[in-house]
């Protein structure tokens, strides 16, 4: 059976939801997700949601910019990073009046406070001299995310979205450049659907599953991106995955750099604050990926804890802040400390270590999220995609806490008025009634399989290597050793069997079509790493420690092969007034 | 260690009615999450055993079923805080359709909360440039109903559900109550007419169930009686 609507978004997070709202009425648009719109991972975003605004003291957009783009090492796309700085201070208080709440200053204006990698010159007239940190971050306690999401989704409510809740979309129909809809199936009883639709806008997330200790939430399997890559359709710049610095040891959820931008400090075992040595402007406010590796080098040099389990740690510690500013500011963070490592904040340090929590690689869009068909910059018709599975690039190598939310909102509402705008000329491709063969096949054949892999052993024997090889710091042999696992892995796929034959509400069969995503989400960053022989941002070679200028200022495209490696093409980096400088805090 | 479960199993595709199924689940450490150890379960014992569950850290709000007789996230509790010592009892949310083991239906519990118009309501146009002024306190007010997951913990622990489907349960009195006490909103009396209904907030007889099952430790009861006063007030 055919469903049809002018718009299909699939992703119910923030950018899905962002686009949601901004498709006219007289348009029907339905949104698919695999989980309920609330349970999305925005959701669990903290800190806040950084724009300009000069609610605390004065800032400009442009000292946004500039930040985002130094965050990024000079691989983010200038004139995108234009586009949502300058974009940020209207977003924010158009959020506001949507319903968000907010937390406030004495003004009775968004209250904004200091977050990482973020600052301004100290003297406003040396633009280039030393910089010092600024508050930016617009934010809600720790529960940014969480009231914006859920803002998000009531605004959908009251527009009359249709939700297709607990639908997992497994195919992508895009024919000669041309996307005509989505394949999908309903998890509560296993029946296909086929939705036609003139265009087709993915916010499906990340994949930080793909690394044994994540911040993500087992949803973020990077559905989207794998179903673009499958399609033939290039991945861009996947080699940048960030980890922050601050995961709750063992367990990876997310501290947020709020509890940094508070005040907190980090320590190693001799009580030391490191940060001092890494980043001497800023110390613990120093973007993540610096904070991550300054982390790593410590407990490699054996300055860090031995946690039960055998893994190292540092310490936050937060008990200078006081227990008025932890419990007004920073209830959920250290809600999950005492639950998870029973550890009171107030009057201990809480043990971090580095989590894998944001791809800033993805499906290559340009600033109106219309999908990339190349490296050349031409578009797929009919095709968008927003949030952290889509790259503009404003992330470039690596994301500045608070710009995933800002994202969300700023490309969300521009992928839904690029849809509106071109829903104005586009009709309906023809679609095969046959099209669901694909996807009937491939539930038939899990369901039917007898082959002896499980999806669990060969999803951990991936989580546990890639953090191993593909993580903070890479080198040609672990990155060899990787390949070599994840092309046994692929192999070892192809004869997997799951146990429920059901076809009620079967998450085994979803896990396994999952399972297919994070191999080929896998396939990417790790070709990609191997690939690009530079540091930069969140990729670390420790074979070529510097950033390449020379051979590097460009975006990775790759695009997937019949077999083994992807083919890697290029597209340079967009400068508008930032040129490459050295990155230092 | 290892640990005693029984948990109810339903297939509608093969099994008449709900059974309890046991489980020896060996090698487990106090402190694992009731969710590791389903996924324990469904990874190395019965890949069948099927629940909900994303972010795994109390804010997605999937994974509330019943433990022990009691509404809690599987991802909130840790086997520490059980009696591992005894069988470790676990069923769905009450109140609500199986559609398989441990996953109900949620269509009803999320058709409530629509019902109270959880959105601000406004006449008012917002200043153009800026945002609309807000003092902290007032803010402040909101944040303890706004930390609600939607996880229906406390609405399918309550008994007058149990007796009355078409109650509208405390999550979307809760969600009425952050509208309502929005200094933004216009939409209180709206609202406040959608609750002074037979199925609405004067079902809630203060049974207090609501507050403990809430895995965020939100006082929705609190909150539920500030609503009954200020309808008590308006009628008056």
């Amino acid at each position: 059976m055919i469903k049809t609507y002018d718009v299909v978004i699939v992703g119910a997070g923030g950018a899905g939801l962002r686009a949601a709202v901004e498709i006219p009425k007289e348009y029907s648009c339905a949104v698919i997700s695999k989980v309920y719109p609330p349970r999305s991972h925005t959701g669990t975003a903290q800190g806040g949601v950084c724009a300009a605004l000069s609610n605390m003291e004065e800032d400009s957009w442009e000292n946004h910019a500039f930040d985002t783009v130094k965050g990024s090492d000079y691989l983010g796309d200038q004139d995108s990073i234009e586009v949502m700085c300058r974009d940020a201070i209207r977003a924010i208080i158009e959020l506001e009046h949507m319903g968000m709440p907010f937390s406030r200053n004495d003004k009775g204006l968004i209250a904004q406070r200091f977050f990482g990698g973020h600052t301004k010159p100290e003297d406003k007239n040396d633009p280039y001299g030393k910089r010092v940190p600024v508050k930016r971050s617009c934010y809600s306690a720790d529960r940014t995310g969480h009231v914006m999401l859920q803002t998000l989704f009531e605004n959908s409510i009251k527009n009359q979205v249709t939700f297709y809740s607990e639908y997992f979309v497994t195919d992508l129909l895009v024919e000669n450049g041309v996307c005509k809809g989505v394949v999908a199936f309903d998890i509560a009883n296993s029946e296909v659907q086929i939705f036609q639709a003139k265009a087709v806008l993915f916010a499906t997330g990340g994949y930080g599953r793909v690394f044994r200790i994540t911040s993500n939430a087992h949803a973020g399997t990077g559905d989207g991106s794998s179903l673009v890559y499958n399609a033939g359709l290039p991945l861009e710049d996947m080699e940048f995955f960030q980890f922050h610095p601050t995961g709750l040891w063992k367990l990876g959820i997310l501290v947020s750099e709020a509890a940094r931008g508070e005040g907190g400090i980090l320590k190693n075992k001799d009580g030391e604050r490191f940060m001092a040595r890494y980043a001497p402007s800023v110390m613990d406010l120093a973007p993540r990926d610096m904070v991550s590796r300054a982390i790593i080098t410590e407990i490699r040099e054996g300055r860090g804890i031995r946690g039960s389990d055998g893994t190292d740690y540092v310490l936050l510690d937060l008990t200078h802040l006081g227990k008025e500013v932890i419990d007004e500011k920073l209830p959920e963070i250290t809600g999950f400390a005492r639950t998870y490592l029973g550890v009171e904040p107030t009057t201990e340090p809480i043990p971090i270590q580095p989590t894998a929590h944001y791809a800033m690689g993805g499906i290559p869009t340009n600033t109106d999220c219309e999908v990339l068909l190349n490296e050349k910059g031409d578009t797929v018709k009919g095709l968008y995609a927003a949030g952290e599975c889509a790259c503009v690039s404003v992330h470039g190598a690596n994301r500045l806490g608070t710009n995933s939310l800002l994202d969300l909102v700023v490309f969300g509402r521009r992928g839904g008025k690029a849809i509106a705008e071109f829903l104005k000329t586009a009709a309906f491709s023809d679609i095969s009634e046959k099209a669901d063969e694909k996807t009937r096949e491939l539930i038939d054949r899990l369901l039917t399989s007898a082959g002896n892999e499980r999806a669990v052993s060969i999803r951990t024997e991936l989580q546990n290597n890639m953090m191993e090889d593909c993580g903070v710091f890479r080198s040609e042999a672990g990155l060899k050793k990787m390949i070599v696992k994840l092309e046994e892995l692929k192999e070892r796929y192809k004869n997997i069997s799951i146990q429920d034959k059901s076809r009620v509400f079967n998450t085994e069969l979803v896990e396994a079509i999952e399972l297919n995503n994070l191999l080929n989400n896998a396939e990417a960053t790790l070709y990609g790493a191997y690939n690009r022989t530079e540091s930069r941002g969140a990729h670390s070679r420790e074979d070529y420690p510097k950033r390449d200028d020379q051979d590097w200022m460009k975006h990775s495209f790759a695009f997937k092969k019949d077999s083994g490696a992807p083919e890697i093409k290029y597209k340079p980096v967009v400068i508008t007034r930032y040129q490459p400088m050295e990155r230092k805090y | 260690m290892d640990i005693q479960l029984k948990i109810l199993r339903f297939n509608p595709e093969k099994d008449k009615q709900p059974y309890f199924q046991d489980f020896n689940v060996k090698n487990v450490s106090d402190d694992w999450r009731l969710l590791d150890v389903l996924h324990e379960i469904k990874g190395n014992y019965d890949g069948t055993l099927t629940f909900r569950r994303s972010c795994a850290h109390g804010i997605c709000g999937s994974d509330g079923m019943k433990v022990n007789g009691k509404n809690k996230l599987a991802c909130a509790l840790l086997l520490k805080d059980i009696n591992t010592k005894k069988t470790i009892v676990i069923e769905p949310l009450p109140a609500l359709p199986i559609i398989k083991d441990l996953v109900v239906d949620m269509s009803s519990f999320f058709m409530k909360y629509e019902v109270i118009k959880p959105y601000l309501i406004t006449n008012t146009p917002p200043p153009p440039n800026h945002e609309r002024i807000q003092s902290n306190e007032d803010a402040e007010k909101l944040f303890e109903s706004a930390k609600c997951i939607l996880c229906a913990c406390c609405t399918t622990s309550c008994p007058s559900t149990w007796t009355n489907e078409n109650y509208i349960g405390p999550a979307a009195m809760l969600r009425a109550y952050r509208y309502i006490n929005d200094t933004r909103d216009e939409g209180g009396d709206e609202r406040l007419d959608i609750l002074d209904t037979p199925d609405g907030i004067w079902r809630c007889h203060t049974i207090f169930n609501c507050i403990e099952a809430c895995p965020k430790e939100i006082n929705i009861t609190w909150h539920i009686s500030q609503l009954k006063k200020k309808l008590s007030s308006r009628e008056m």
